[in-house]
């Protein structure tokens, strides 16, 4: 762990590095896998049950039906309203994520059924600036929530995020009101929101959005704090909890309603969607 | 020392002043809007400005919330507690009257010498101070109130009880109550307004913002940390993300400066008082005869409005 004082908060709560580790290979019992081997798993390791970050596309092909759905505002694509530059400027940082990921932004929308079930999804991905909510991961989610209110189903979250854009200064943290406010006209609609917690969600995402849902899930391990550990620990020196800010312990405080590992995902958020549907069916 | 900084902040006082008559709470519309963006252009603040803006918004001797409440409110009465399980000192509730009405305030305070800076944790809340804050937003809907916020709060506490109690959560979910409410809300930052811990509580039909006070995502420290790799780039940083009130007032963030007296609001507490009075007075008349679903749906519709892309 380095010394110096890090309190960010884009990359705070990104897991430590793992040297020189390949991303194929399990962080947590090394156990090492094949592209396809993972694919098949949905990411999950099977030697541990340890939960890989799963790329946005990934997860929507594992909860949707297939071939149902249907991407919206594809193309918004963020602005540099600050100019900002610091030792790269934020267009070079923007254009890089987009070569990277193939992703125009951190998050993708759209529509589909999940088990029959129409529903919107919001999805987020890490891979794209750590999954850093700027004006355009803002504007998606909240397009989102109005196309979930306006076609009478409820919308599906899947979160993945160090917290707030900082290249975009005080408008990233303006995406927090407006993601809330969001909410609050998608519950006015009579619609749920269905947060899904990944690893890691944290800092704006945490305090905003992801947090507002009817009902929380979180996958097994993932990382839920708005302070991650070690700005805890360096600002604190408090020792810390063995499973500090993890699903686990968010779950025994009272903030989560279930963790759910991956494979049984869809068919959990299949049975919640029946649950909010006015039929039941 | 006192000469070119001095002089540019006198300079700049003049120009704000004339922006916040043009701007904010009253400014609709796209002429307005140019003429505002016009002025701006003259006005920006250099990387100097910005950062003694930094320097001034901590500066020790800052009136807090309660400096400003002592000052422009009759019949004070301090609230307490969450009704939960603790009374957060870093943030003050409670009710008083102001311009011949009771309005409910809540507001971030932090102390003067060590003891009381202690016991108001730096001005940094924990979740128990955004539940305390909830509650006293629960009593103005009922009693119709109307709702005044100071923010001024370096941050959300970072620990290891704050995020038991789930910081994250109470953040987001203070935020919502204040989307909800049918009462006029009116939020001037006027020190630090730091990230979460500030939005949680400012989420308002006017957000007004003290000529020195900051707004940030993230403090410059933090930022340089990351960013330069070096949190002695805060300078650096405060430059590149523009957390001074000019900048906020530009993207649409406040409605309008709040301004300060010559110097800044520490030289003199009672004038500073006077002019934040004027301002919140201005917003609170502006915003009474709206009625509460108008009041709801432009509050959202304006923070839904927030941020720029292509």
């Amino acid at each position: 762990m380095s010394s110096r004082i890090d309190v960010s908060i884009e990359h705070r709560n990104v897991p430590e590095p793992s040297g020189n580790q390949h991303p194929n290979t399990c962080p947590q019992c090394s156990s090492h896998y094949r592209d396809d081997e993972l694919e098949a798993a949905l990411w999950v390791c099977p030697h541990c049950g340890h939960h890989f970050t799963m790329r946005a596309r990934a997860r929507i092909a594992s909860l949707t039906d297939e071939a149902t759905f249907v991407e919206e505002a594809a193309d918004l694509r963020s602005e540099d309203p600050l100019d900002f530059f610091d030792l790269r400027p934020y267009t070079e940082r923007l254009a890089e994520a987009e070569m990277k990921t193939g992703l125009g932004e951190a998050m993708v929308i759209g529509q589909g059924t999940i088990d029959g079930n129409a529903c919107e999804l919001a999805v987020m991905d890490f891979a794209f600036m750590g999954g850093s909510m700027g004006s355009v991961v803002g504007e998606k989610f909240s397009r989102a929530c109005d196309a979930a209110a306006q076609r009478g189903v409820p919308l599906i979250s899947v979160t993945a995020s160090g917290g707030a854009r900082m290249q975009e200064g005080i408008l990233s943290l303006m995406q927090l009101p407006k993601t809330v406010c969001a909410v609050e006209d998608l519950h006015d609609s009579g619609q749920p929101l269905i947060s899904v917690m990944t690893h890691p969600t944290t800092a704006g995402v945490l305090a905003s959005f992801a947090s507002l849902g009817d009902v929380i899930v979180a996958e097994p391990g993932a990382l839920l704090a708005f302070t991650g550990p070690r700005v805890v620990q360096q600002t604190t020196r408090e020792k810390l909890p063995e499973d500090f800010g993890l699903a686990e312990q968010n779950l025994r405080f009272g903030h989560i309603d279930a963790i759910v590992p991956r494979p049984e995902l869809k068919a959990y958020v299949a049975r919640l969607l029946r649950l909010f549907s006015p039929n039941g069916d | 020392m006192a000469t070119d900084a001095e002089l540019r902040l006198r300079e700049r006082l003049t120009r704000l002043r004339n922006l916040s008559l043009l701007g904010g709470a009253r400014v609709s519309g796209e002429l307005e809007k140019l003429q505002r963006q016009l002025e701006r252009i003259q006005a920006a603040p250099t990387d100097e400005e910005i950062w003694r803006s930094v320097e001034l918004a901590r500066h020790q001797d800052r009136p807090y919330t309660l400096d400003y409440v002592n000052r422009l409110f009759d019949d004070w009465v301090e609230l307490h507690g969450d009704r939960g399980r603790a009374d957060d000192h870093a943030l003050v509730i409670g009710l008083g009257r102001f311009g011949g009405r009771t309005v409910a305030l809540v507001g971030n305070q932090k102390g003067r010498d060590i003891k009381e800076r202690t016991e108001r944790n730096f001005g940094m809340a924990y979740p128990e101070g955004y539940r305390k804050a909830m509650r006293l937003m629960e009593l103005a809907e009922l009693h119709r109130f109307p709702l005044l916020s100071l923010v001024d709060i370096p941050g959300a506490y970072p620990g290891v009880a704050a995020e038991q109690h789930g910081q994250g959560g109470m953040i987001a979910r203070s935020q919502a109550l204040m989307a909800r409410l049918g009462v006029p809300i009116v939020t001037c930052v006027i020190g630090e307004g730091g990230s979460g811990g500030a939005i949680a509580t400012a989420l308002a039909d006017r957000v007004l913002m003290q000529e020195n006070a900051i707004y940030t995502v993230i403090s410059p420290e933090g930022c340089a940390a990351i960013l330069w790799r070096d949190a002695g780039e805060a300078k650096k940083a405060a430059a590149a993300f523009k957390p001074d009130a000019v900048h906020c007032l530009e993207l649409g963030v406040i409605d309008a400066i709040v301004p300060e007296p010559a110097g800044g609001a520490h030289t003199n507490h009672d004038a500073a008082a006077r002019l934040l009075g004027e301002s919140l007075q201005d917003a609170l008349e502006d915003l009474e005869s709206v009625s509460p679903d108008d009041l709801k749906r432009r509050r959202r519709a304006k923070f839904r409005s927030l941020g720029v892309y292509a």
